[in-house]
């Protein structure tokens, strides 16, 4: 288990100084960023001196190690627009993303795997089309659409939730919804599917001879081993939604990191930017990397070997 | 001594796409308290359906249906969901041919232990381990208290089956269904496994379903055996009477199949039935078996009489192999002479 995590944690840190490296040549990658920063109207010298200000005009090894050594303490320099340190303003929206994160991917899991459980005890049933039904659903619809359509209906017909702001709990349903239906689909599948494998087995007949009720086989029995793989997809999952809330932030105008990203690209405000971008991706990685220790933490198999 | 299972014209029909499977086809037999019965028959010919009919556990596009299925006065066919829930691992325990899938991956030997008495039983947790690791150790595994704590996958495949065992005894059921028990396991352990089984089923005084395909075994074990071909149980008696005085062509043509010290030379080939199990899909008028008998006649092909015995010798045959007599022969095999 031990030399497990260490691999793990290994893999886990080259990812990290790959991306790292990614999110640093982003501002090599859209151009000449003194050039950018100084604004169409400057002249020629007007950017040799924001460049020598900014230090673009040292080697990119000097600026990318002094960059990252910052960005270690937490320090991803000052936003071209805010003129306020980046760590400040991504801190302060961060929370709004995380807790729409949890949201997110509780209600994913709260809908998907009782949907799943039910879906595949009774295959081809009335309740397995409908799971069926509400899973492609979730797949064929783009979220920009769903929220759209949720905002039409609930905000402008019913006028029972707010279409944009992060002012209260209000703020965030619609979003959780939107944001969980994304992650529900596959956690429902693979639900369906291990139960399906799982009920086949030899060992839940083995409880099923020992006297137990249907509720005990099917959720101390069966969903114990069914869910050792959705746990992991789940935490995967949830690193994603935390990056990928882009689309559903800017969507309801919730004040998150996705949205402080969204706006930032449009300002040209290229620290923040790569703030960003090394966060969402650490967060997947994080999250990946807890997917495989929860993965070995659930299946006693996994634990010793 | 009273019939603690009595089965008459037990039936599994399974539909499939290609018309319906007549696993089992009306086979009629009893078990009475403390007494051993062995199933014997060749794989396929539904000996596994025909446990799982009597549990209530038959996969669910399989039908039974009996003209009388009776467990210590329980009428099972009639008996709900939670009547069975109430038997099954109580009264009536049963151990499975695969001993490395048969045991849940996620909890540990204690855990899957305890459970069936906890359900059954108003018994305390500690009052559950106790009796664990006694059954533990009834069943011969050493440092049963560890083993306790221990997850399925760090046993061996024998472990785990006498781990099977202990949990079949938790409430020391009064009739337990051992389906090829020893099958999955290595030659060495299988005969320890058999007696350990054996000396527990003696000790306890519970009746026993052995299902087997090895005659060797039957003659160590058994008070009774049945034989069965095809769904049908084409010949039952007590051990020495199926033994010494075999009727049925299938069963004279099994006997020839097991090696007998002395008589069988180092080299020479155990006799073997030619041909192979027909298909169980549809209805088969007359006997299954008459496509590898070597006495087979036309009139096989029409109904078969059942042959049966005042002792209770049965089998199913248009040949009438003489007069059956209960005799309790010294001569041929020795039944439960105790060595495993
Ligand atoms: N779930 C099932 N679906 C279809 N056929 C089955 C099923 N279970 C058993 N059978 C068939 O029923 C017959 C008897 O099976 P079984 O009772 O397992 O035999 P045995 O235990 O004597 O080897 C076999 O032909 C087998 O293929
Ligand atoms: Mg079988």
């Amino acid at each position: 288990m031990l030399v497990y995590t260490l691999k793990r944690l290994g893999l886990a840190l080259l990812v990290t100084l790959a991306v790292s490296m990614l999110s640093f040549a982003l501002l090599y990658l859209s151009g000449d960023p003194a050039a950018a920063i100084a604004g169409e109207t400057a002249s020629a010298s007007d950017i040799e001196a924001v460049r020598h200000y900014y230090g673009f005009d040292r080697p990119w090894v000097v600026q990318y190690g002094e960059w990252m050594f910052n960005a270690i303490r937490g320090d991803f320099g000052e936003s071209y627009y805010f003129k306020l340190p980046v760590s400040q303003l991504v801190s302060e929206r961060l929370s709004v993303t995380m807790i729409l994160g949890v949201c997110g991917i509780s209600f994913a899991l709260l809908t998907a795997v009782p949907l799943g459980v039910a879906a595949a005890v009774r295959p081809n049933s009335f309740i397995d089309r409908i799971a069926l039904f509400i899973s492609v659903m979730g797949q064929a619809m783009p979220s920009f659409w769903f929220g759209l359509v949720l905002i039409v209906i609930f905000s402008i017909k019913f006028r029972i939730l707010p279409p944009s702001g992060s002012d209260g709990w209000q703020n965030f349903v619609m979003p959780t919804v939107v944001l969980g239906y994304y992650a529900m689909p596959a956690i429902m599948r693979l639900t369906r599917a291990g139960m399906l494998d799982v009920l086949g087995a030899d060992y839940v007949r083995t409880a099923r001879a020992k006297g137990a009720g249907e509720f005990r086989v099917m959720f101390k029995h069966a969903l114990r081993n069914a869910i050792i793989p959705v746990v992991s997809l789940a935490a995967v999952q949830m690193g994603f939604m935390l990056g990928g809330s882009i689309v559903v932030e800017s969507i309801f105008a919730l004040h998150g990191a996705g949205y402080l990203a969204w706006e930032s690209i449009g300002r040209n405000d290229l620290p923040t930017v790569q703030a960003l971008i090394l966060i969402f991706s650490l967060f997947y990685i994080v999250f990946t990397f807890l997917s495989d220790l929860l993965n070995a933490w659930l299946d006693p198999r996994m634990r010793v070997g | 001594m009273e019939n603690i299972l009595s089965v008459r014209g037990l039936k599994v029909d399974i539909p499939l796409a290609a018309g319906t499977l007549h696993a089992v086809r009306g086979i009629d037999f009893e078990v009475r308290r403390g007494e051993t019965l062995c199933v014997v028959g060749e794989s396929g010919s539904g000996k596994s359906l025909t446990s799982l009919a009597i549990m209530g556990l038959l996969p669910k596009q399989a039908q039974r249906s009996a003209d009388r299925l009776d467990f210590a006065g329980v009428d099972l066919q009639h008996a709900s969901n939670r009547d069975m829930r109430k038997l099954r691992g109580d009264r009536i325990s049963m151990i499975f041919q695969e001993p490395m899938t048969s045991l849940n991956p996620a909890y540990t030997i204690g855990d899957q232990l305890t459970e069936a008495l906890l359900l059954h039983r108003k018994v305390g947790k500690a009052a559950a381990r106790n009796r664990a690791i006694e059954l533990l150790e009834k069943v011969g595994i050493t440092a049963a208290a560890s083993r306790m704590k221990q997850y399925p996958h760090q046993l061996s495949g024998g472990l785990r089956q006498r781990v099977m065992i202990a949990m079949a005894l938790m409430c020391e059921p009064d009739l337990i269904i051992a389906d090829e028990p020893t099958t999955a396991l290595d030659v060495t352990i299988q005969a320890q496994i058999l007696r350990l089984l054996k000396d527990l089923q003696r000790e306890l005084n519970m009746a026993m379903i052995l299902i087997t395909h090895d005659l060797g075994v039957v003659a160590r074990v058994a008070d009774k055996v049945a034989i069965m071909y095809a769904g049908e149980m084409v010949e039952a008696g007590t051990v020495n009477e199926v033994f010494t005085e075999p009727r049925h062509p299938y069963t004279r043509g099994l006997l020839r199949c097991i090696p007998v010290p002395g008589r069988t030379k180092a080299g020479e080939h155990l006799g073997s039935i030619p041909g192979i199990v027909p298909s169980l899909i549809g209805n088969m008028p007359g006997c299954a078996f008459r496509s590898r008998c070597d006495e087979a006649i036309p009139a096989c092909a029409a109904d078969i009489p059942k042959r049966l015995s005042s002792s209770g010798h049965l089998y199913r045959c248009v040949h009438d192999y003489g007069p059956l007599s209960s005799l309790s022969s010294s001569s041929g095999l020795q039944a439960k002479s105790g060595e495993a």
